[in-house]
């Protein structure tokens, strides 16, 4: 009995370290295979409104050229114009423009952000599906996200308490809608900041009395069909305009929806040629039907013009 | 014996080389520490300078991105972390305590050795496990059962953080009860006492102190958990005036604004700062914990 139990506690260094050194082996040939395909890799960082997008246009685009890999990951707009400043990523998602701090670091560390718009978002409000409003204007989602407004009887609903669903400060939609809906004005603190669009879909599917903002892509499930359990409403830009609503296509393309929003890319410096094929396949007419298939909308002219002019 | 024989100039060479290996790990132990606390510190005195102690002490406003006034004040913060680790408290402590007592003095060996290991692999489900379920299950059950429109409040926080401070209260509270010397409960028991009045009346007081010990390092725990507190809570910024409400923790607030700060702001010194009250609050627990742990290990022998 002695002698076996000695045996073992010998052995047990041993086998720790064939572990050891097998993982070591391992973790090499991860680090070491993709430089040994030969592959181009691109990292895309940024936007959670845009991750599900561009992940689609990535692979359709690496489907067609196997020579390159891109990674697509979310993180919130602010997380990926910082990784652009720090050098962590190619190619910055973002749904919101640069802020002035941030360009000033940027060139503060000597990074050149060239933009381009790849798609228009419709920053659509919902609700539950129980919920009897169907349009709200402008400024009532203002008072509603300020805490002004607090109960969905002054709108005309049943009564009950508004419980509120945002994005996080990260988030370019936090910013975009502080900056065109709210006015600049403070957010409600009893805005519960969820991860990012999914979870706000998520949780205004099982809240009655709740209301949260997303990019027009995510009421669509996989299918394409508009969610179950949450309705998109419709948005009067004031109480004497029409209502509109952000799935309605014309209204969109001729600006009448409200709070609609460039989506936008940046890079540091002229793209390389990696980024910059990858670039001219989601602004190509291809790339731009797949930014239509997705529940977005294409880019106007003068956006295209833009997007030359910088990737010369 | 072998061992003895081979003592020689070599051998003596090679235990001081183990020892000093060994003292040198231990001191890096606490120079890390020290380290960490130093880093802290000095990262976050701009932060105070900036902001003013008082607005950072007495605001319960946390806006620091607001385009109207940025506001540093971490009351809400404060309060809703000591909140939701306290509900916890209150869930873990009598269950974990009833499970120690159980699996120490009444379980038969076999149960035991089924519910030990099951008790134990509770500390192994990945915090974000945790709270997905807070999101999924947990969440939508409270909604339910208080007739709320949702279950994104600081009482699910509580009811998953209870979860995952039971390993750690009932292993240590355990170890505690039967750290108490036999001839205790022998006594107990001769006297004519039975299995629950000497639990109670014997065992427990004797190790009073442990299991103190281990509602301390269940608290510390607690308070510096991150996802699970992140994903089930809703992480709204207003003052917790009730555990219905949505409440956000120091632990999630870092989590969610470190990823997009820029560098050395007033932002990024802010949050250290916040870093360094969440290191000093679980510091002083922890280290009470240790020092009552010690003091029962001092009274039992």
């Amino acid at each position: 009995m002695k002698r076996q139990s000695k045996i073992k506690k010998h052995q047990n260094p041993v086998a720790r370290l064939l572990t050891a050194g097998l993982s070591l082996i391992l973790l090499a040939v991860f680090l070491v295979s993709p430089a040994s395909a030969q592959r181009k890799m691109v990292q895309i960082k940024g936007s959670d409104t845009m991750v599900n997008l561009v992940q689609i246009l990535a692979e359709e685009y690496m489907d067609k050229n196997p020579g390159t890999a891109l990674a697509v990951v979310g993180g919130g707009s602010g997380t990926g114009l910082t990784a652009i400043i720090n050098g962590t990523c190619d190619l910055a998602n973002h749904s919101r423009d640069w802020k002035k701090s941030e360009l000033d670091l940027a060139y503060e560390k000597g990074v050149r952000p060239r933009i381009f718009a790849i798609a228009v978002d419709a920053l659509s409000i919902v609700v539950n599906e129980k919920n009897p409003i169907d349009t709200l204007t402008m400024a009532q989602v203002g008072s509603i996200f300020r805490g002004e407004i607090k109960n969905w009887k002054v709108l005309g609903g049943p009564d009950g308490k508004i419980s509120l669903y945002g994005r996080q400060s990260n988030s370019g939609t936090y910013s975009f809608l502080q900056e065109h809906v709210l006015n600049n004005k403070n957010y409600s603190p009893e805005v519960k900041e969820m991860n990012g669009n999914a979870q706000i879909i998520e949780a205004v599917t099982q809240d009655a009395a709740g209301i949260g903002y997303v990019g027009v892509g995510y009421v669509y499930d996989e299918q394409g069909q508009l969610r179950k359990g949450i309705k998109v409403l419709k948005i009067k830009k004031d109480e004497n305009s029409p209502e509109y609503s952000p799935l309605d296509k014309d209204a969109v393309y001729s600006a009448k929806y409200a709070i609609s929003r460039p989506l936008y890319q940046s890079t540091n410096g002229k793209p390389s040629a990696a980024v910059s094929q990858f670039l001219q396949f989601e602004l190509s007419p291809e790339g731009q039907a797949i930014v239509e298939r997705e529940g977005f909308f294409r880019i106007g002219k003068d956006l295209i013009e833009q997007n030359e002019k910088n990737l010369r | 014996m072998r061992s003895v024989k081979k003592k020689g100039i070599l051998g003596d060479l090679r235990e001081s080389f183990i020892h000093r290996l060994f003292q040198a790990s231990g001191m890096l132990a606490i120079l890390i520490l020290a380290g960490i606390l130093a880093l802290l510190l000095y990262t976050s005195v701009p932060a105070f300078k900036e902001i003013g102690f008082k607005e950072f002490l007495t605001s319960t406003r946390w806006d620091p991105t607001s385009p109207e006034k940025p506001e540093y004040g971490f009351l809400s913060m404060l309060a809703s972390t000591v909140m939701i680790t306290i509900g916890a408290m209150i869930i873990a402590f009598p269950l974990g305590v009833a499970v120690a007592s159980y699996l120490s003095d009444v379980a038969s060996p076999r149960v035991r050795e089924i519910v030990k290991p099951i008790v134990e692999l509770l500390a192994a489900i990945p915090s974000v496990v945790v709270g997905f379920i807070g999101l999924n299950l947990v969440g939508p059950s409270l909604a339910r059962i208080f007739n709320l429109s949702n279950g994104l409040n600081a009482l699910n926080g509580s009811l998953l953080l209870a979860i995952m401070a039971l390993p750690t209260i009932i292993s240590i509270s355990e170890d505690s009860l039967n750290a108490v010397p036999a001839a205790y409960s022998e006594a107990s028991l001769a006297l004519g006492a039975n299995v629950w009045q000497t639990l109670i009346k014997v065992k427990i007081p004797a190790a009073a102190s442990g299991i103190i010990a281990s509602l301390m390092l269940g608290m510390g725990r607690a308070m510096g958990e991150t996802m699970t507190v992140l994903m089930a809570t809703g992480n709204a910024r207003a003052f917790p005036h009730g555990f219905l409400q949505s409440v956000r923790t120091l632990t999630a607030n870092i989590a969610i604004e470190l990823g997009e700060v820029p560098f050395f702001s007033t932002h990024y010194y802010a949050l250290f700062a916040l870093g360094l009250v969440l290191f000093l609050i679980t510091f002083f627990i922890n280290l009470s914990a240790d020092v009552i742990l010690e003091k029962q290990k001092r009274k039992l022998q």
